[in-house]
């Protein structure tokens, strides 16, 4: 289709060529024709048979909201009214510098003075079997909306690739027009360029409320098909079955015409700030070029970029200078905004309002007194007046405590002193949501003793469930009683107002199932923890949904990272489990194979009665273990917050004194019990008499055998505090003892903090409760056990074996080898 | 590899909140850091304290933990934070096209 001026070939000004007619590109002509209507003669080629259209609003279109017709930006009589020829669906195929022209796919070859390319981006393609089957298609055209409103018409799945903004739009569509959708998306969170792991895992968790399912962390292995797409197939061999595969995994700048046509290219096509390419007679604008080092996706840029490009084509430059994006949009109804810097880092300060019920989280990132950055879900309002202070870089020192609750609070004149502003509220005035608290109950609760947090969340429940009105109830206590505020329980580190035990109770009260939600529903302070809380909600995420959650191995210590233990020259040392102490030749071999293959300086007898191999090198874990896995020996955990290990004596096998089959115990009940993991480390001992050689009295669980049965001990600890065990009671039987066992390590999983071995844990609690629990209470007994069991059929799954396969192979081999000799030559 | 910078790899192979080393030969490695938000740095895999494998460590915000003792090195500019003291030396990283790239010169400085 071809839009002609009035008289072309007798336009004796200079010749502007434009090739692509899409936002930029008219854009730029707009700007261009405001300055000075008259200086050039313009014709645009465009690659698609349309007049210029908003490609934003493809999305609407999708949806249904808008009609093609609706998106137009210039129509037909624009072109004409502005003598502007339009060559659209016959897109230039080559540039020649030389000559100055440039030549259509079909042959037309055009003379040009000056040369604006904006041929935008294009989809990137990921290069997996089947993407060109018939049904797979990008998000990038009205053709593509075209294809997907007729797939939709048939009804049926579609699988979206990519969970970014482009993806999330395109499965919004397709589910209002009514199909089954799955996002696959490769990284952990959604969005995760524009959004932070928290706001992520808000948006996930709307979507899939509305339908569709969203599928993280999934790598996508090929797209199967007979003649046309049936289904995506992930990494994992998940199939998926699809009509329809829509791949919005990125744009990349569309430079190939620059590049064959010798212009500078990076990432992008290189631009000055004029939008001149290293070529005088070339310009060139939007995603396609690259400015200062920098590439651009959104729209706001592109605005900046065609005003500059207009006043350098009009002789009076101003120069562009690169772009501050902020990114506002709705997904499926629901706001996000995120502006500048959010990584964080050196020197940047973190204030974050989570306000779980209403599904609310902000984010602001001040650096220097300025704000850097900005993350806002489900309430956007103040994303503007954000993004102002962000450009202008307006000192907000005297917004600070107030900046998070929005420009209204902020600068509305209100008290600035947070504390004189609870003063203010009225007596009736509610402080805690959750659970109907007012100013004036929790004030009189303090009045009659409640002089902590604690005490306050004990007697009145204010702060009590989602910890948002922490800091009202903290200002209260000053409030009321100046100085003579006691301090609370621990909190489980700065992040959080809350104990380990809240926590956990929260955790399995209002079914948390992630750590990003966890850290949502409790108002985390900080966006992704820190070393301390991360490790322990992992584990009690672990341990209350066994099976179910999906262990975050970024959360893991390094040891339990790579199933080793790290010694202080970086290698590792390597303990494989020996069941109940025994060994035989074939392991006791193997061992000493590894040790001789891998040169190991060092192997050690443990306390444990274990054999431990020092110095291995971190990427030489997997082979060793896939040596020690080939003489039948999994790992012995010697380096998590797990079982360790179970020692015993020889027994009534072979001692004169034993009582009864003390190593065959020790053997079952290590059989039972490897592989789980705990608050802490875990030791067990079986001792086949009261001699006890096998120092059962300062383990975690010791069992001392006598004539009559089985002394069952708990609590031990042979560290830097020696703690003998409290006798926790005598049972007639082998089985009993294991069946206690198990109870007890199950009540400890579940209600000692992280980090605390058993007996800080028991001289907590009181070895009377434990023995309530464990000793009286057979139901509950059998209960704990059942649940240790059930737990326990998902752990037992020898983690070296895994890795020796190739599991998680990153975290051992390096990423790149530096010879600087090599480099040199 | 030539140049002012040295290609390492994809962005995508380090996972996030997560770390990988480079193998300066002769040298102590560079620990490579991707951090929740997706931004990437570099650091000499060596803590200021006690010469801990920072590559090793819990990655949060923008900062590592030691896996020795803990202390909380900054990403950004190899500072120790809170009460500790001491620096890591910075390696400057750039992303290009999802390609990571770490500067060649502090490379060759951490393998002198």
């Amino acid at each position: 289709m071809e839009y002609r001026p009035l008289k072309p070939e007798t336009d004796t000004r200079a010749h502007l060529v434009v090739i692509g007619n899409g936002m930029a590109g008219c854009r730029a002509v707009e700007e261009l024709l405001a300055r000075d209507a008259d200086r050039y003669r313009v014709t645009i080629f465009g690659a698609e048979p349309r007049v210029n259209y908003n490609r934003i609003m493809l999305s609407p279109v999708l949806a249904g909201e808008k009609s093609f017709d609706d998106i137009v930006i210039n129509d037909a009589d624009w072109y004409a009214a502005n003598g502007i020829a339009l060559v659209a669906g016959d897109p230039v195929a080559a540039i020649d510098r030389a000559a100055k022209t440039v030549t259509t796919r079909s042959g037309t070859t055009k003379t040009y003075d000056r040369l604006l390319i904006a041929t935008g981006s294009d989809p990137f393609i990921i290069p997996v079997p089947g993407k060109d089957l018939p049904g797979v298609i990008a998000f990038r055209d009205m053709d593509d909306v075209d294809t997907m409103l007729a797939a939709a018409d048939a009804g049926g799945d579609a699988v979206v690739i990519g969970g970014g903004l482009l993806g999330l739009e395109a499965a919004h569509g397709l589910s209002l027009r009514g199909m089954k959708v799955t996002v696959i998306h490769l990284m952990p969170t959604l969005m995760e360029r524009q959004l932070d792991e928290a706001a992520g895992w808000l948006l996930k968790q709307a979507l899939e409320a509305r339908g569709q399912t969203i599928l993280t962390g999934a790598d996508t292995a090929e797209i199967v098909g007979n003649g046309k797409v049936e289904g995506v197939k992930l990494k994992d061999g998940t199939l998926i079955p699809a009509s329809l595969v829509v791949m919005a995994v990125g744009i990349r700048p569309s430079v190939a015409l620059a590049r064959d046509a010798g212009l500078a290219v990076g990432r992008g096509i290189q631009v000055d700030d004029h939008m001149v390419t290293s070529d005088p007679h070339v310009l060139a604008v939007g995603e396609c070029v690259e400015h200062d080092g920098q590439v651009y996706g959104l729209v706001a840029p592109l605005w900046d970029m065609c005003r500059s490009l207009a006043d350098g084509l009009v002789e009076t430059p101003t120069g562009y200078r690169g772009s501050v994006t902020s990114t506002k949009l709705k997904v499926s109804g629901i706001d996000v905004f995120s502006a500048g810097d959010f990584s964080g880092g050196d020197g940047c300060e973190d204030i974050v309002l989570r306000d779980a019920s209403r599904g609310v989280y902000k984010r602001v990132i001040v650096k220097d007194d300025r704000i850097v950055g900005a993350v806002l879900y489900g309430d956007t309002a103040d994303g503007g007046w954000y993004f102002d202070l962000l450009k202008k870089q307006e000192d907000v020192s005297d917004l600070r405590d107030l900046l998070i609750f929005g420009q209204a609070f902020a600068s509305g004149g209100g008290a600035a002193d947070p504390k004189a502003a609870v003063a203010a509220l009225s007596d009736d005035a509610e402080i805690c949501g959750c659970n109907g608290v007012t100013k004036g109950q929790v004030v009189s609760c303090i009045a009659k003793g409640a002089h902590s947090l604690d005490a306050v969340r004990g007697t009145c429940k204010a702060s009590a469930s989602c910890g948002s009105c922490t800091g009202l109830v903290e200002n209260l206590l000053a409030l009321t009683l100046g100085d003579e505020v006691q301090a609370g329980p621990k909190t489980m580190c700065k992040c959080t107002s809350f104990g380990h035990d809240d926590v956990r109770r929260e955790i399995v009260a209002q079914d948390m199932k992630s750590i990003p939600e966890v850290m949502q529903k409790l108002h985390w302070t900080t966006p992704d923890g820190c070393s301390s809380c991360r490790p322990a909600l992992n584990y009690y995420l672990l341990c209350a949904l066994p099976g179910d959650y999906v262990d975050d191995q970024q959360s893991r210590f390094v040891n339990e990272r790579l199933h080793a233990n790290i010694q202080k020259d970086g290698t590792y040392s390597v303990v494989p489990r020996m069941w109940g102490g025994l060994t035989n030749p074939t392991e006791l071999r193997a061992i000493a194979d590894v040790v001789e293959k891998y040169d190991a300086p060092m192997v050690k007898v443990t306390g444990g009665q274990r054999l431990d191999i020092f110095g291995i090198k971190k990427e030489d874990l997997p082979a060793v273990w896939a040596d020690l896995n080939a003489a039948g020996m999994v790992s012995g955990h010697a380096y998590g917050k797990a079982l360790r290990t179970v020692k015993t004596c020889v027994g009534s096998e072979w001692c004169r004194f034993g009582t009864q089959d003390s190593t065959g115990l020790g053997v079952k009940i290590e059989r039972m019990s490897w592989g789980s993991w705990m608050p802490h480390k875990f030791k067990i001992a079986v001792s086949g008499c009261p001699r006890n050689c096998a120092e059962a009295t300062i383990k975690d669980f010791g069992i001392v055998c006598v004539d009559s049965g089985y002394e069952l001990h708990v609590g031990g600890n042979g560290g830097i505090h020696v703690r003998v065990t409290d006798l926790l009671c005598k049972v007639a039987t082998e089985q009993e003892a294991m069946d206690y066992c198990a109870a007890f390590i199950q009540l400890y999983r579940e209600e000692a903090r992280y980090l605390e071995r058993t007996a800080p844990w028991i001289e907590r609690v009181g070895v009377e409760q434990i023995k309530a629990r464990i000793v009286d209470d057979a139901a509950g007994r059998e209960a704990l056990r059942a649940r240790f069991l059930y737990a326990q059929s998902f752990s037992q799954d020898d983690p070296w074996a895994q890795r020796a396969e190739g599991a998680e192979r990153e975290h051992h081999a390096p990423m790149a080898r530096f010879t600087p000799q090599e480099e040199m030559a | 590899m030539t140049g002012d910078w040295l290609d390492i790899g994809w962005v995508d192979e380090i996972p996030v909140r997560g770390t990988r080393t480079v193998q300066v030969a002769g040298g102590d490695d560079i620990a490579v850091f991707r951090t929740a938000e997706g931004k990437v740095f570099a650091l000499l895999d060596r803590c200021p304290h006690k010469h801990g494998r920072l590559s090793q460590g819990i990655v949060h915000g923008g900062a590592v933990a030691c896996p020795l003792h803990n202390w909380r090195i900054s990403l950004s500019t190899g500072e120790a934070l809170g009460d500790d003291k001491g620096c890591t030396p910075t390696v400057p990283v750039k992303i290009d096209a999802g390609r990571v790239l770490i500067c060649r010169a502090s490379t060759l400085k951490a393998a002198a």
